[in-house]
């Protein structure tokens, strides 16, 4: 069990403003094991965001403990958190992301850049990249010459040209009709099979349904973790169907 | 990232948005074009000024006689007095502070050649007034002292003259005849060529014959004074020739009887001070040239550090994105100050080729030499690329400064 991926101990997040103190996250106990898909649910104010935030190295616990794949991440600096997502972590957001005015190569190549991989080595991981995402024939295309579906496949493509040990992903369908929702989460289970561990936020239960645990947060701390059933994912089912020859 | 990369990404990143870089740097353009074009074009007249003066002479002083009217109907009369040849040879053997002097006595005479005519300033003077200016015949010789002694009619004349006279100035023009107010003269030599004093005065449009010639068949009889004229003087350069001016207005005041409060009857004009003053006010004119380069760079740097703030708040989210798949503070400072840069040195760049324009456009304009030292080039792209950072460093940080959550947040 030492070589889960992300283990939270008692982990708590207090943000002041002023004389006010919030607390965030209390005590907030994880583990998420490799290979896992894991889909976190709950209301706005829950939690939820924050806890993505340390998750994603993006920001520090007030207290407790958080090891990242066996390293212990909690009391990095900024320069050590920026390598630690440079090398370990994946980010997939609500609004895509992609550089503007930059071609699809160019934007799945931006982490490999940060992580002084020499340009050759670049093109080819950044073209097999969006190539496992469907857009092998769209490598020059510009994000405004690209729908909306095919621009989060770029973000999930430039997520997992790192090789991340975890790939964060943020509301991924909140910008997208439900149909191409259906198409985002397709990819992700598709990624999910290859052995990628994901860990997916969203408020939707449609889209939760596609994970395979899903953890509800309420006022800072774990309410509920369960798997989810075949049973209740009435989408995947459609959607298979649907997109049969 | 290495730092080619970060260059391309800048100058990509500036692509972007042409209208509002070549706006930003044409702040930059402006200052250093400024610098250049008056770094080239004060050389150039400090040249040429240097030029002009070298030509007339160096540790020259002219000595004119009764230009300053001489006070009232009382104090005057009977006390006229102007320059003479004992003030010259006074001069000679006593002032020590002096070298060499030469009186030279003015007419404006009709020239006539075989076929041609005109009529210009004809000079008598003594061989030591071509050693005073440092003026040597281009073709032919000068007079000398002999034809002096016994004022043989012979002419050097300017190379304006002989191209009046004869239509070139070439050897052809020596040893031919010509009539200086009907008198018959033999051009000995032409005199190389001056140009212009810096009032325009054309040095080549003379004829000089030797002073007692000039006496008896120009002046028509010989006088003791010097009015239509001057003394020419060079100062011993082991004195200079401010000590030998002030030497020169004792003496004469001394020999004219002048009271110490009274008001010199010749006026005194120093060409090294003249050249001094004017490269003086050339001096000043690039110091307030300078000083408005200095503001529009300084401008420039602020439409820079303007525009940049603009670009880090309009990239807020690149930039958190940028730090959320792995960009150091490092990373991004760097991004934004090689912008800023870029920015900058191009202005410079664009400011080298406006101000060498601008240069080369006066100074055909004016006839200038124009010098362009490398170094100025170096220095120029040096402090515009300086000015980049010193006003790229704010934004810059502000960038490497932001929470990668809030910036990914921003709308």
């Amino acid at each position: 069990m030492s070589t889960a991926v992300v283990a939270l101990e008692q982990v708590s997040k207090v943000y002041r403003t002023g004389e006010v103190c919030v607390e965030a996250l209390h005590g907030l106990n994880l583990r998420i094991t490799p290979g896992e898909f894991v889909a976190i649910m709950g209301t706005s104010g829950s939690g939820k965001s924050t806890l993505l935030h340390i998750l994603g190295c993006l920001d520090r616990p007030s207290s407790g403990r958080y090891r990242l794949a066996g390293h212990d991440v909690a009391r990095l600096d900024r320069r050590a958190l920026a390598q630690v997502r440079n090398r370990m972590l994946g980010f997939v957001f609500q609004s895509f992301n992609l550089l503007p005015r930059t071609n699809a190569l160019e934007n799945v190549e931006l982490p490999l850049v940060y992580a002084g991989r020499p340009r050759r080595e670049r093109r080819k991981l950044a073209a097999a990249a969006l190539e496992r995402v469907g857009l092998a024939s769209r490598l020059f295309h510009h994000p405004n010459q690209l729908s909306g579906g095919q621009q989060q496949r770029v973000a999930i493509a430039r997520a997992l040209v790192c090789d991340p040990r975890l790939v964060l992903a943020d509301e991924p369908t909140g910008n997208l009709d439900s149909r191409t929702g259906i198409e985002i989460m397709e990819l992700f289970e598709s990624i999910h099979r290859q052995g990628v561990t994901v860990v997916l936020v969203t408020h939707e239960p449609e889209i939760a349904a596609y994970a395979s645990r899903l953890v509800v947060i309420k006022d800072g701390t774990l309410c509920s973790d369960e798997p989810v059933t075949a049973r209740a994912r009435p989408f995947a089912a459609a959607s298979g169907a649907g997109s049969g020859p | 990232m290495k730092l080619d990369e970060m260059i391309r990404a800048a100058l990509r990143a500036l692509l972007r948005n042409k209208m509002r870089t070549f706006l930003t740097s044409l702040g930059m353009t402006i200052g250093v074009g400024a610098v250049i074009a008056m770094v080239v074009i004060g050389q150039g007249a400090k040249a040429k000024v240097e030029e002009t003066f070298t030509s007339m002479g160096t540790n020259v002083i002219i000595i004119n006689p009764g230009s300053v009217v001489t006070g009232g109907a009382k104090a005057g009369a009977g006390t006229i007095s102007t320059l003479t040849f004992d003030d010259l040879r006074a001069m000679q053997e006593e002032l020590p502070s002096i070298h060499l002097t030469a009186a030279l006595l003015k007419a404006t005479c009709p020239l006539i050649a075989e076929d041609q005519n005109w009529t210009t300033t004809v000079n008598g003077t003594t061989p030591e007034y071509f050693q005073i200016r440092v003026w040597a015949a281009s073709a032919g010789s000068t007079f000398d002292v002999p034809d002096v002694e016994h004022a043989t009619k012979v002419a050097m004349i300017g190379q304006t003259v002989a191209e009046k006279l004869f239509g070139s100035a070439d050897a052809k023009a020596v040893g031919r005849k010509i009539r200086i107010k009907n008198v018959p003269f033999q051009v000995l030599g032409i005199l190389e060529r001056k140009g212009q004093s810096p009032s325009g005065y054309d040095f080549d449009d003379q004829v000089f014959i030797p002073i007692s010639t000039f006496q008896r068949q120009i002046a028509g009889g010989l006088h003791n004074y010097i009015n239509k004229g001057a003394i020419y003087v060079a100062a011993n350069p082991s004195f200079g020739t401010t000590r030998a001016q002030a030497d020169i207005e004792s003496l004469l005041r001394e020999r004219h009887h002048l009271a110490a409060d009274a008001e010199p009857d010749f006026l005194i004009k120093n060409l090294d001070e003249i050249a001094k003053a004017k490269q003086e006010s050339t001096e000043t004119l690039t110091t307030f040239l300078a000083g408005i380069a200095a503001v529009s760079l300084l401008v420039g740097g602020i439409g820079i550090m303007n525009i940049m703030l603009v670009s880090v708040t309009e990239r807020t989210r690149e930039i958190g994105l940028r730090m959320a798949v792995g960009a150091q503070p490092r990373d991004i400072l760097l991004q934004f100050l090689v912008e800023a840069v870029s920015l900058s040195a191009l202005g410079g760049v664009l400011g080298i080729a406006v101000g060498l324009g601008a240069a080369q456009r006066l100074a055909a304009r004016f006839q200038w030499p124009v010098k362009v030292q490398p170094e100025l080039l170096v220095v120029a792209v040096g402090f515009s690329a300086l000015v980049g950072i010193v006003f790229g460093v704010y934004p810059a940080r502000k960038a490497a400064q932001l929470d990668p959550i809030d910036a990914l947040r921003y709308e």
